[in-house]
């Protein structure tokens, strides 16, 4: 590992420019989970790193019934699984986020870290995508807010330009009759990177019987995780039966464009997403009804 | 739960200290962070020392060109296979024994040709890890790239590219000797053969036969701690070495050999050992830092990332089976054929002759043909990895024992009974049983709860298997007690304690010598302070270095016995010792305990001090047997273990609770190597998953309890009846979870791992309509 500078700034103005950073390579750090591993093993160089956790905008963590949710990008991985209120409102993200790594992991681990390492298999972004979160970014032109869905752009890469940090991720507040789930597969049980990933929302009618609107999105089969567009417009009117959740399922498997790796066949991934999906949507219609 | 077998030495006898499980005595240091571990050195002028690793499978090496990194500030030498004094005295060669120093430097610094991604090329030292790494992107290494030989098919070919162009075949129907050399050029570096009687007329007498191929794929011991060593050479010449490792006499000897020098010129100290199972039975780097610390004139120190674990050490060996199994209508088999092709990885010596020997042995069958190859290929020199071989064999073997059982409409375990060897049947090496708990072992799993038990519920299965472990030892151990004046013994020791064996030993002393347990202080010296050991593998420790601290405390009652005649004026002879009391035959009243002997030794002539050496071997044969219960996800694929049985005849357990551990443990690895470890080749190959996140070994989330079921047969050869406990719980349960998984399924998995999509896709193959 190369010598390079740490640098802690206390506000977002000054963190924004010392990521600018005239011409020096320059990363943000959060909970490091990625990041310093990544250097460790070479996977980039860098000249600074800025850590972000002392910024009081990316430590925010609010979350009501009438505003949402907003998570600033520095918040750990529990403070937001422990929150009752957030358990209750968007247990989907609280799948995700209680599943990535160990409790150490998860002490330290960001939401906002997880996003910007953009990877394919990036255990909360499918769980925000379903949730409609959009990104809060500032940088040395100031000020704007990217969907969840457009944030990555390939493996390891999005859209923040040179110069810009993610301060928080805003989710708005959930609907009636609306749920959300995320599952994971990987070989074992805990502890390890998703073969495939997906999360799934909806929100049902008035009788919980028909599906007014769903989204599903899956990791871990393409260049970043995507939304299962075809499946979501199949879904969209019709009665929640076992039948319909089958045939959106087939249709998710269209979405993926996965590869062979050590983590899985392009075969069993495609499988997979069909699984997924299917048990994704039961678990989040449970939850619109309130029977889970 | 412990079953007692039959009345042997060990069985009948009853003990005070062995069969109990006090704390181990180096407990303390190792929860409290004291213990000292490879990594732990630090002293003076301490340099840290970093290798550079082939990128490329397969290629020559030009030149190296290492000024760029000698000019680098911080950076104090740099090493090459060149400053091997072996290197530049001898070329690689196979021709005297195909196992030799010549290779070992080879492997740890390549010379000519790189071997496989990882093999290493150059090393550094600097005053900081930091620069010792940024030096090595300075070195630079001129490849000639040649064609990658990466699997035993490739390396079988036609026509397939060499490894080692002075790599002749050997044949040999004997696992310890290096058999005859045919001279046949081929990256076949051997083939071991077992026959007995007439295999044709076996299989015509048979009604029912099944014969099926089965691969099994790369897989490393997964230790927690990586390799990591310190070397210091003094002015005097004499090189001092620290390290973490199975056998330091063993290390003394590697570096002694590759740096040309006296072996009483190096000392290797032992630090405690963070989890081996047969991978830290050589070491890769020992050399490296002796010559960096040769040429810098200061102590270097290098540690291993976990990457580099994963390609720069030894894994064991990918394989491919076909065995073939005939069986009358009664079930009694008629005749085996087992072909085994093991990759040795980068030079010569898998453990073929492991698999070869054990594969079928549990069984008394008339007509056997075993032939097994030893194959070269473009991985990892392989290593020993607990019962080094032979859960390869049995994945086969009891696969098609499990097939055959169904064929026969028989019960599996009465099949597997019905066969059983017993003392005396000869073995397909020729050699007949000793005194075995084959039976027994098989007769405690058919009789256990679990056997039986109802499995509820839908895509479950049951699976059994039985595992045959020859264990090593014999290599030789030193063992010397110190009596002190306080009644405490130190029992000093060459054996590396991978497992509590400074516990087990010191238990079998104390009870020879009538103290308790915590009164034994057992010490793992270096190899100036004590005799001659070999390394702690083949599960010989508690037998082997056991039976020459016994022999030495039995010195020790003797040498006391004296002292106690002179005090009490009598003849040596009558002094009697029993439950740790001296008294004299003649006047009982004149008796001492072993403390109170202790406090009077510096008047009765001086300390007690007794060394004793143990090479008779012995530990043997023994069977471990698995019950498991699996859950296959039919829509995922996935495998979830519910409930694991494992049973073992250890001869007698010294220490029931880090048995059950050795138990637990050694299982859990067979499941690891069962479902989802496995080295991730590119075609190039090149490693894809070299760290824990992506080389999937089990962890505590994904097993239940494993019972271990503790069978006692005692082992005749020695006087507690110990039989050696660390490897054979790795062998069932390959084939055990993939029984289990075929009664899940529906579906026979030839190859492993039985990752969930290859469960699938099993399933899909063989059973088209289900899916």
């Amino acid at each position: 590992m190369q010598d390079f500078e740490y640098v802690a700034p206390t506000t977002l103005a000054e963190a924004i420019r010392l990521m600018n950073g005239n011409g020096l390579r320059t990363k943000a750090l959060a909970g490091g989970t990625d990041v310093l591993v990544q250097m460790r093993g070479r996977r980039f160089a860098i000249d600074r790193l800025v850590d972000v956790k002392n910024i009081p905008e990316l430590n925010e963590l609010s979350c009501t019934e009438s505003d949402g949710l907003t998570v600033g990008a520095a918040v750990p991985c529990c403070n937001i699984y422990e929150d009752v209120i957030i358990q209750r409102l968007y247990p989907g993200l609280v799948d995700a986020a209680s599943l990535i790594g160990g409790i150490q992991i998860q002490s330290r681990a960001t939401i906002g870290g997880n996003l910007c390492n953009s990877a394919p298999s990036g255990d909360t972004i499918p769980a925000l995508m379903v949730q409609d979160a959009t990104c809060e970014i500032a940088g040395p032109n100031g000020r704007r807010t990217v969907p969840v869905v457009l944030f990555c752009t390939g493996p390891g890469q999005n859209v923040l330009q040179r110069g810009e940090i993610l301060v928080a991720l805003r989710l708005a507040a959930p609907k009636a009759n609306y749920g959300s789930h995320f599952l994971r597969f990987i070989p074992r049980n805990e502890m390890d990177i998703a073969v495939v990933n997906v999360g799934a929302s909806v929100l049902l009618d008035h009788a919980k019987r028909r599906i007014v609107s769903a989204k599903i999105a899956l990791g871990s089969v393409a260049p970043t995780p995507v939304l299962a567009r075809k499946a979501m417009d199949f879904l969209a009117g019709k009665e929640a039966t076992e039948a319909t959740i089958e045939e959106a399922a087939e249709a998710a498997k269209s979405a993926a464009r996965p590869i062979d790796d050590m983590r899985g066949t392009i075969k069993h991934r495609v499988h997979l997403v069909g699984v997924l999906t299917k048990r994704a949507l039961q678990g989040a219609i449970l939850r619109a009804r309130g029977e889970e | 739960m412990t079953i007692t077998g039959e009345r042997g030495v060990g069985a009948s006898r009853s003990y005070k200290v062995v069969g109990t499980s006090p704390i181990r005595h180096d407990g303390v240091d190792k929860v409290t962070g004291r213990a000292r571990y490879g990594a732990d050195i630090n002293m003076a002028g301490l340099l840290h020392g970093k290798i550079l690793r082939s990128p490329h499978a397969h290629a020559r090496i030009r030149s190296i060109d290492t000024s760029k990194a000698e000019a680098l500030p911080g950076v104090r030498a740099v090493a090459t296979a060149k400053d091997f004094p072996i290197v530049q005295m001898q070329e690689l060669d196979f021709g005297g024994a195909q196992r030799n120093s010549r290779m070992m430097a080879d492997n740890d610094l390549a010379y000519r040709k790189v071997l496989y991604q990882g093999h290493a090329v150059a090393a550094v030292a600097a005053t900081s890890p930091h620069i010792a790494e940024e030096a090595l992107e300075l070195i630079k290494v001129d490849y000639e790239i040649l064609p990658t030989v990466l699997t035993w098919k490739d390396a079988m070919k036609e026509n397939a590219p060499l490894l080692h162009e002075s790599l002749t075949k050997r044949f040999t129907m004997d696992r310890s000797s290096q058999g005859k050399d045919t001279g046949v050029r081929s990256n076949v570096a051997s083939q071991i053969q077992f026959k007995l009687g007439d295999i044709e007329q076996g299989f015509r007498e048979a009604d029912v036969t099944v014969e099926r191929e089965f691969t099994t794929q790369t897989v490393h011991q997964g230790y927690i701690e990586p390799f990591a060593c310190t070397a210091s050479w003094g002015p005097d010449g004499r090189v001092t070495i620290w390290t973490s490792t199975q056998g330091i006499f063993g290390i003394r000897e590697t570096v002694a050999g590759i740096m040309d020098i006296a072996e009483s010129a190096v000392k290797v100290v032992p630090m405690e050992v963070g989890g081996a199972f047969g991978g830290k039975g050589i070491g890769y780097m020992e050399p490296v830092a002796a010559v960096l610390s040769k040429k810098s004139g200061h102590p270097v120190k290098m540690v291993m990332s976990r990457k580099e674990v994963f390609l720069g050490t030894g894994p064991t060996s990918a394989a491919f089976m076909r065995c073939k199994i005939g069986a009358d209508k009664s079930g009694k088999i008629t005749a085996a054929k087992l072909h085994l092709v093991y990759e040795a990885g980068a030079y010569p010596g898998s453990p073929v002759g492991g698999g070869a020997s054990t594969g079928l042995s549990a069984y008394k069958i008339d007509n056997v043909l075993i032939d097994g190859y030893d194959v070269v290929c473009n991985k990892q020199k392989t290593q020993a990895y607990r019962a080094p071989g032979h859960p390869q064999a049995a994945f086969a073997v009891e696969q098609v024992l499990d097939e055959l059982a169904e064929k026969l409409g028989m019960d599996p375990m009465d099949l597997r009974l019905k066969n059983v060897a017993r003392q005396g049947d000869r073995a397909p090496t020729g050699v007949p049983h000793a005194r075995v708990g084959f039976k027994e072992v098989m007769e405690a799993m058919k009789a256990h709860p679990h056997y039986s038990a109802p499995l509820e519920g839908i895509n479950r299965g049951r699976g059994i298997a039985v595992g045959y472990r020859l264990n090593g030892g014999g290599s030789g151990s030193s063992a010397t007690i110190n009596v002190n004046a306080d009644g405490t013994v130190n029992v000093i020791t060459g054996s590396m304690d991978l497992s509590g064996t400074r516990v087990s030993i010191a238990m079998q002393v104390a009870e020879v010598l009538g103290i308790a347990a915590e009164d034994v202080l057992p010490q793992v010296v270096d190899t100036d302070s004590v005799g001659w050991t070999g390394g702690s593998g083949g599960s010989r420790i508690t037998f082997d270095t056991g039976r020459a601290a016994i022999s030495g405390a039995e010195d020790v009652l003797r040498k006391m016995a004296q002292r106690a005649a002179l005090l009490w004026d009598v003849q040596a002879e009558d002094v009697q010792f029993k439950d740790g009391v001296f008294f004299c035959a003649k006047n009982p009243k004149d008796k001492l305990s072993f403390k109170e002997l202790a406090g009077k030794l510096m008047a009765t002539g001086g300390p007690v001090t007794c060394s004793a050496m143990d090479k008779q071997g012995g530990v043997g044969a023994q069977l471990a047997g698995n019950i498991v219960d699996v859950k296959v996800d039919p829509e995922t694929g996935k495998v979830d273990i519910l409930r694991y049985t494992a049973f073992l005849d250890v001869g007698k357990a010294v220490h029931p609770a880090y048995v059950e551990g050795q138990i637990q443990g050694g299982t859990l690895q067979g499941i690891g190597w069962a479902l989802n470890e496995e080295y991730f080749f590119t075609p190039a190959g090149a490693m894809a998953n070299s760290s824990f996140l992506d080389y999937r070994m089990p962890t505590t989330l994904d097993l239940p309890m494993i019972e271990a079921v503790i069978i006692e047969v005692a082992n005749p050869r020695h006087p507690f009846g110990v039989r050696g406990v660390g490897e054979g719980p790795i062998v069932p349960p390959l084939a055990a979870v993939a029984n289990a998984v075929y009664r899940a399924t529906g579906a026979r998995m030839y190859g492993l791992p039985m990752s969930p999509g290859a469960i699938l896709e099993a399933v899909e193959e063989q059973q088209p309509k289900k899916r």
